[in-house]
């Protein structure tokens, strides 16, 4: 979507068109002629798997709503009809309860690549604001879609996350009364829900758009967090290297993903869901799904509800402001020792968090919770500015080609390897 | 390279570390032992319904469970590929044993009982016609056996949760193992109500069956281990009645899969080996 097409139509239908709506052009520059950094590795290959994936979950939606029905005593036995009347039924309802889960696998990866090399620095701003902003989605996406099967888990994951808002002073209470469309989570809530998570993926749709024109025109960073400077040297063009890297990589993803699907497909699955939603009966341990468990543990940690609130929000809104957090002038970690060692314990935290969230609240996890969420906040707040200050960070190459060949060099040389 | 590890290593070792303590503090809390791991023919990559354990399985359910229990499936689901497979005549006398509620009134404007029929769901039992009835009497509605096995499942702690998902081990039979161990578990002869794996020990359901209560046609010895056996069978395939379909369907997914994953990189070295 910048200045790179060199497009010329072949036919003379192909030039009549291109006049009037040079659209062919447009996909030529971004998907054909684009230059990527030879550098870049398997890790880039998660923004097509996420593209992949984002059209797989709109489809095996759109199927799963033609035959679901968003009601509160119809709900729970329409998915059972899916997964035992419909043809392939099963299958798709599989592909996309798994698919999620895939889903935020897929943008984990993506995000913590992304802070591991410093995409999110300059020029790249507004690239990572508008993916902080697909992540917020696509968490709600999440959110909503747990909540249709209307199982016991769905409405007690409904019942508690709309009772965040109840934490806000003076309005919280009409708020909460205002998102069930009642007194409590029932019908409205749930027919309310699907209207909204079939609305939030075209919303999802819309703001990747706008992540993929973001990057096409800052280009793509890479392991080595140096911008392009020579596009002969430096890149190859995105058809075919690129494009057949991303094949390759999404490849192995659905390899994965299939095994989910075919053959551990409940594994993800809160067993508590598999019983219909019944407002006396709260299940016993009441967990999210895994992709939200770190913010859960962050809420818990914190013994103040409203205070718990903000600092679960807060652990999300921070990430936007990372690019400015961040003062240290070199992207990647690879240049930086003293951030890579802080990125793994910022990583760790997030995994710990995740663990502790999917347990029963006790003395020991409350004590890890808190110390873990220091770990996460202290890393936003304090390691990134401070870092910039006081480490010194290694030389880092004139070029994405001196990289290169530097590496070669290594290789070369026996006494290199570690 | 080894700077990368160090800055990893450390790390993930003090996450180890709160992980395992943490955990440990965990486990001392658990008051009921683990179901422990049976071996079943409907698991792993290649796992298949056993039809004989599965007709034995509905013989268990209809002459013990159904008393309190429901089991909403469909009767032709009886005689699906990959369940029970009664012929078609046998789902239909069965079908027809069953009195129904009809969906719409007569033209008296009544509600009549009428035969069941293939197309039909099995009725809940006689004697409870609504869960209300059922909690009247019990204090707690027995749970709809459609679902059962899908809907237990229990902690199985760190490590093992990961294993768990992985080839070769992975372990999705926890409902059948819950389900075997729960029937076994009525170890206090003087106490029906004490169930060795169920939360807390005080399950509302008293030791509902006992050697010799099934007959069984087949040969196979009417044992309690047999009925707790083959009943976990049979509710594991009402719960997912496709299981056959879908792991047929993944093998041949999966080959797929590793053949074009393959295909693709070559034709990724042979694009990328024309560089220099």
């Amino acid at each position: 979507m910048s200045g790179n097409s060199t497009y010329v139509p072949k036919s003379a239908f192909g030039r009549w068109f291109e006049a009037r709506l040079p659209i062919m052009g447009l996909v030529h520059s971004s998907f054909v002629a684009y230059p990527v950094p030879r550098n870049i590795t398997y890790l880039w290959a998660f923004g097509a798997i996420l593209s992949f994936m984002l059209i797989a979950q709109i489809v095996t939606g759109i199927v799963l709503a033609m035959h679901y029905i968003p009601s509160s005593t119809l709900a729970f036995a329409s998915i059972e009809h899916i997964m035992r009347d419909v043809n392939y039924g099963w299958l798709v309802r599989y592909l996309h309860s798994n698919g999620a889960s895939m889903f935020f696998f897929a943008v984990y990866v993506h995000m913590f690549r992304g802070i591991y090399y410093g995409s999110y620095k300059a020029p790249r701003e507004v690239l990572w604001i508008l993916g902080v902003i697909i992540y917020l989605l696509m968490m709600a996406e999440g959110f909503f879609g747990y909540v249709l099967p209307w199982g016991s888990m769905s409405f007690a994951g409904a019942t508690v996350i709309t009772n965040l808002f109840t934490a806000i002073p003076l309005v919280g209470t009409g708020i909460a009364h205002w998102l069930w469309g009642g007194y409590a989570v029932g019908d409205p809530t749930l027919t309310r829900f699907f209207s909204l998570h079939y609305l939030v993926p075209f919303m999802i749709v819309g703001v990747v758009i706008l992540h993929v024109w973001a990057l096409h025109v800052a280009g793509q960073n890479n392991p080595d967090g140096v911008e392009i400077k020579d596009v002969e040297r430096d890149t190859v063009a995105f058809t075919p290297y690129a494009t057949i890297k991303d094949l390759f990589a999404l490849s192995v993803f659905l390899i994965v993903y299939a095994w989910f699907v075919f053959y551990i497909p409940t594994y993800l699955l809160d067993a508590d869901n598999s019983v219909v939603a019944n407002p006396l009966a709260t299940p016993a341990h009441i967990v999210p799904e895994w992709y939200l468990l770190p913010f859960y543990a962050i809420l818990r940690a914190i013994p103040n509800k409203l205070a718990g609130v903000v600092a679960l929000f807060a652990a999300i809104v921070l990430l936007a402001f990372i690019p400015w957090l961040d003062s240290s002038p070199v992207k990647s970690a690879k240049y930086r020792p003293l951030f890579r060692f802080f990125f793994w314990v910022f990583a760790v935290c997030c995994v710990g968090l995740g663990w502790l969230g999917s347990q029963e609240v006790s003395d020991a996890t409350t004590l890890a919770a808190r110390i873990l969420s220091i770990g996460y906040f202290g890393f936003l707040i304090v390691v990134l500015p401070l870092l910039g200050l006081i480490e010194k960070t290694k030389p880092v190459p004139a070029s994405i080609a001196d990289a290169i060949l530097a590496k070669k060099g290594e290789a070369s040389a026996p006494s290199a390897a570690s | 390279m080894l700077r990368l590890k160090t800055s990893f290593l450390v790390p993930a070792a003090l996450a180890l570390l709160v992980v395992s303590a943490s955990s440990a503090l965990a486990q001392d809390e658990a008051e009921q032992p683990n179901p422990p791991r049976q071996s079943w023919s409907f698991s792993g990559i290649f796992g298949k319904f056993d039809q004989e354990q599965l007709q034995r399985g509905f013989k268990v359910y209809k002459e013990v469970c159904s008393a309190c229990h429901r089991l909403s499936i469909p009767f032709r689901t009886l005689g699906q590929p990959g369940g029970p497979e009664f012929s078609e005549a046998q789902v239909k006398d069965l079908a027809a044993s069953y009195q129904v509620v009809n969906d719409e009134p007569n033209d008296k404007g009544e509600i009549f009982k009428r035969p069941g029929m293939p197309s039909d769901v099995l009725p809940p039992p006689d004697s409870f016609p609504n869960d209300q009835a059922a909690a009247a009497a019990f204090g707690k509605a027995p749970p709809d056996m459609a679902l059962l096995a899908k809907s237990l499942k229990y902690e199985r702690g760190f490590p093992w949760f990961i294993f768990d998902a992985l080839p070769f081990d992975q372990y999705q039979e926890m409902g059948a193992d819950y389900i075997y161990a729960i029937l076994n578990g009525y170890t206090k002869p003087d106490d029906p109500q004490w169930n060795l794996y169920y939360p807390s020990h005080k399950i509302a359901m008293p030791a509902p069956i006992a050697d010799g209560a099934v007959a069984y046609t087949d040969g196979t010895p009417p044992t309690l281990d047999n009925y707790a056996r083959d009943v976990a069978a049979f509710l594991s395939w009402a719960a997912e009645p496709t299981l056959e379909e879908r792991k047929n369907d993944g093998l041949r997914t999966m080959i797929f899969l590793f053949v074009l994953s393959a295909l693709l990189y070559f034709t990724k070295k042979r694009v990328w080996s024309g560089l220099h």
